[in-house]
């Protein structure tokens, strides 16, 4: 299952919850969430916390605009708007944290 | 002038994900025009409306953050950022396109108890 997150870690639960509510699968931070996966911040330990059971990615455009690219931590995968479909298309269904 | 007001802009969202910092931009432009005292405090996800290195080609979004550098121009040079937010973000003085000051949130509380009017967003 692919697990969508639009919101900044800081500002609202959707990230948290998604973490403690899902048992696996693929989760993938866009526009102000992006924000949970950049070094220093403190959503980051709670997302490597989380590598074990989920594949985390990242979509590179958002994170780009908000000037957070050098600060990606490691093992969040980067993704295009295409690797963004291909992620709906392989996943059986997908859930917006919203 | 004798009716100058204090006006302070409180900024808490990250941009881009709402309109939110925008919207305070050009507020803050107006107000500039009324040869106001005008201070702007970034706090919280505000913060992150001040990071160097902003491209939105891929977002297809106005990248509005080279305005903040040009708000010098119209006599705003009083910014203020929060160390709190910044520390928990993992943001250092230096990931500013802008100088700020920093301050504590119990000297941003007095600032804004200062102030004559105060606009958030």
């Amino acid at each position: 299952m692919l697990h969508i997150i639009n919101r900044s870690p800081f500002a609202d639960s959707a990230l948290e919850s998604c973490l403690n509510t899902a048992t696996g699968g693929d989760v993938l931070l866009i526009e102000d969430a992006v924000y949970a996966a950049t070094s220093g911040s403190a959503a980051a330990d709670k997302l490597r916390a989380a590598m074990g059971r989920f594949k985390i990615y990242v979509l590179m455009p958002d994170l780009d605009a908000r000037g957070m690219a050098d600060s990606l931590i490691e093992g969040v995968s980067p993704v295009d708007y295409g690797g963004f479909v291909d992620l709906t298309a392989s996943n059986k269904t997908c859930q917006s944290w919203l | 002038m004798s009716d100058v007001k204090k006006f302070m802009f409180v900024n808490r969202k990250a941009p881009y994900g709402t309109i939110y910092a925008l919207e305070s931009l050009e507020v803050v432009l107006i107000t500039a025009a009324f040869d106001q005292d005008v201070s702007l405090a970034f706090l919280d996800d505000g913060v992150y409306q001040l990071r160097k290195g902003q491209q939105t080609k891929g977002i297809e979004t106005k990248n509005f953050s080279p305005a903040y550098r040009a708000l010098e121009d119209y006599d705003i040079e009083k910014l203020y950022v929060d160390k709190e937010s910044m520390d928990a973000r993992g943001l250092t003085e230096e990931d500013f396109l802008v100088d700020v000051t920093v301050l504590s949130r119990a000297e941003m509380g007095k600032l804004m108890d200062e102030q004559d009017v105060v606009l958030s967003f």
